[in-house]
């Protein structure tokens, strides 16, 4: 029954499929580069839900309340799932879960850079929920519609979670804006530090960004990185008025003409030093994925050894 | 590499490729019974050191928000996949027999309930 196609045929149906709007399923015959750039998307993805589960763990036994606490383990354990998710994604294209928790605690593959800032305040866990967040969602939305099907229903289920994370930020926000003038700046406080670097999210300008044209064309990206930024910026600017807090960045006004905010330069430079390592904390982040692993393992040999005897046990009672 | 993955992946997405043998624990796909009269339908996948672990670990991955009311797992290994280069031929049979479906029959338009 099976035929060999010739690879021109086989290309040709690739190209097609993406002419036609259609999505690229995991045994479908790809380009080799197709999938080596959606398994490091997709990988990077992951260990961003991974490692960004750090930055606000580090407030869950502070809480300030049991409500708090319950959404903010709720919030916390989406990020494990988003993970998940993706890691399962990233498999049905031939990678391998151990091979890629490896890569991330041995630092060869990265994750978001936004995760090397400091949570300092329980004011910045709202930030996180939303500018961080808002800007992830920014971001995601539109790789709903990504080429390859299993990132792009993985980040269906994913953006449907994220909104609960925006929206219990804001919230948090808003009820800290109501409260003491010390709570207002800590809200205050939080959004200086981390309205540019959630600029940064969306990666260098659309000039320094190499491969955007490439993963235009294959369907794996549907927006330049200095539209979405725009985009986040738009969306942002009235959540902030209302909010009552100031954006820092004294560039930032309304251009009629354009239709849309102008805003300050980003610092690049920082961004760079960021993703090489030089963050305020890419080691601790790394090291705690390290411990989490290393301290994890007589778990999953205990599991291990639980399932090799009941499979024996099973095999035994059949005979 | 596991004897059964007989061109080196197996599963409905071609996961289960051959590494994954050596972390340990298989690789199971899930299906969710989204509500009472619904077929279950294919989410994903996880690892898990057996299918117990499987079926609480896609509780906990797949249905934090109520989406399920009933889970498979299925060790990826175990599931036969049509691969996509006899995709043509092996659908062929179908492709030609236009008169299974009803819009073949000309029926005149006065016929009443058909």
């Amino acid at each position: 029954m099976t035929t060999v196609s010739a690879p021109e045929e086989l290309s040709g149906h690739f190209d097609r499929t993406l002419e036609r709007g259609r999505r690229i399923e995991p045994r479908d015959w790809m380009p080799d580069a197709y999938r080596a750039t959606m398994i490091r998307q997709i990988a990077q993805h992951a260990h961003s839900e991974i490692i960004g589960m750090q930055p606000e763990g580090n407030w869950i036994t502070r809480a300030p309340s049991l409500r708090r606490k319950a959404i903010l383990i709720a919030k916390v354990q989406d990020e494990a799932g988003h993970g998940m998710y993706l890691y399962s994604a990233a498999e049905t294209l031939g990678a391998d879960r151990a091979d890629l928790t490896g890569k991330l605690i041995s630092g060869r593959q990265k994750y978001s850079s936004i995760f090397n800032y400091p949570t300092l305040s329980y004011a910045d866990v709202g930030v996180i929920g939303w500018l961080v967040d808002g800007a992830a969602i920014c971001n995601q939305v539109p790789l709903c519609r990504s080429s390859y099907g299993p990132y792009a229903r993985a980040m269906v289920r994913i953006c449907k979670e994220e909104s609960f994370h925006q929206r219990q930020g804001y919230e948090l926000l808003l009820t800290m804006m109501r409260g003491t003038a010390a709570q207002r700046a800590m809200v205050q406080d939080a959004t200086n530090r981390f309205w540019w670097p959630s600029l940064m999210m969306f990666g260098p300008p659309d000039d320094q960004s190499p491969n955007t044209a490439q993963s235009m064309a294959w369907g794996i990206k549907r927006h330049t990185n200095d539209e979405l930024r725009q985009r986040f910026v738009d969306m942002t600017v009235p959540q902030a008025e209302k909010l009552g807090v100031t954006l820092p960045d004294p560039g930032l006004s309304w251009n009629a003409e354009r239709g849309r905010y102008d805003f300050g330069a980003v610092d690049w430079a920082e961004f760079t030093a960021v993703v090489k390592g030089n963050g305020p904390c890419n080691a601790q982040r790394i090291a705690r994925r390290q411990s989490a692993h290393a301290d994890g393992a007589w778990v999953r040999e205990a599991a291990s050894a639980h399932a090799a005897k009941a499979a024996r046990r099973a095999s035994v009672g059949a005979a | 590499m596991d004897e059964s993955h007989g061109t080196g992946r197996a599963g409905p997405d071609g996961g289960a490729a051959p590494d994954a043998v050596r972390s340990g624990w298989p690789l199971y796909e899930v299906f969710l019974r989204g509500k009472r009269g619904l077929n279950h339908v294919h989410v994903g996948s996880l690892h898990a050191a057996d299918a117990q672990m499987a079926l609480h670990h896609a509780r906990d991955l797949y249905t934090r928000r109520n989406e399920g009311v009933s889970i498979w797992v299925v060790a990826s290994r175990d599931i036969t996949a049509s691969s996509p280069d006899e995709k043509d031929p092996f659908f062929a049979p179908s492709g030609d027999k236009v008169y299974r479906h009803p819009t073949f029959y000309e029926i005149p338009d006065d016929v009443p309930h058909m």
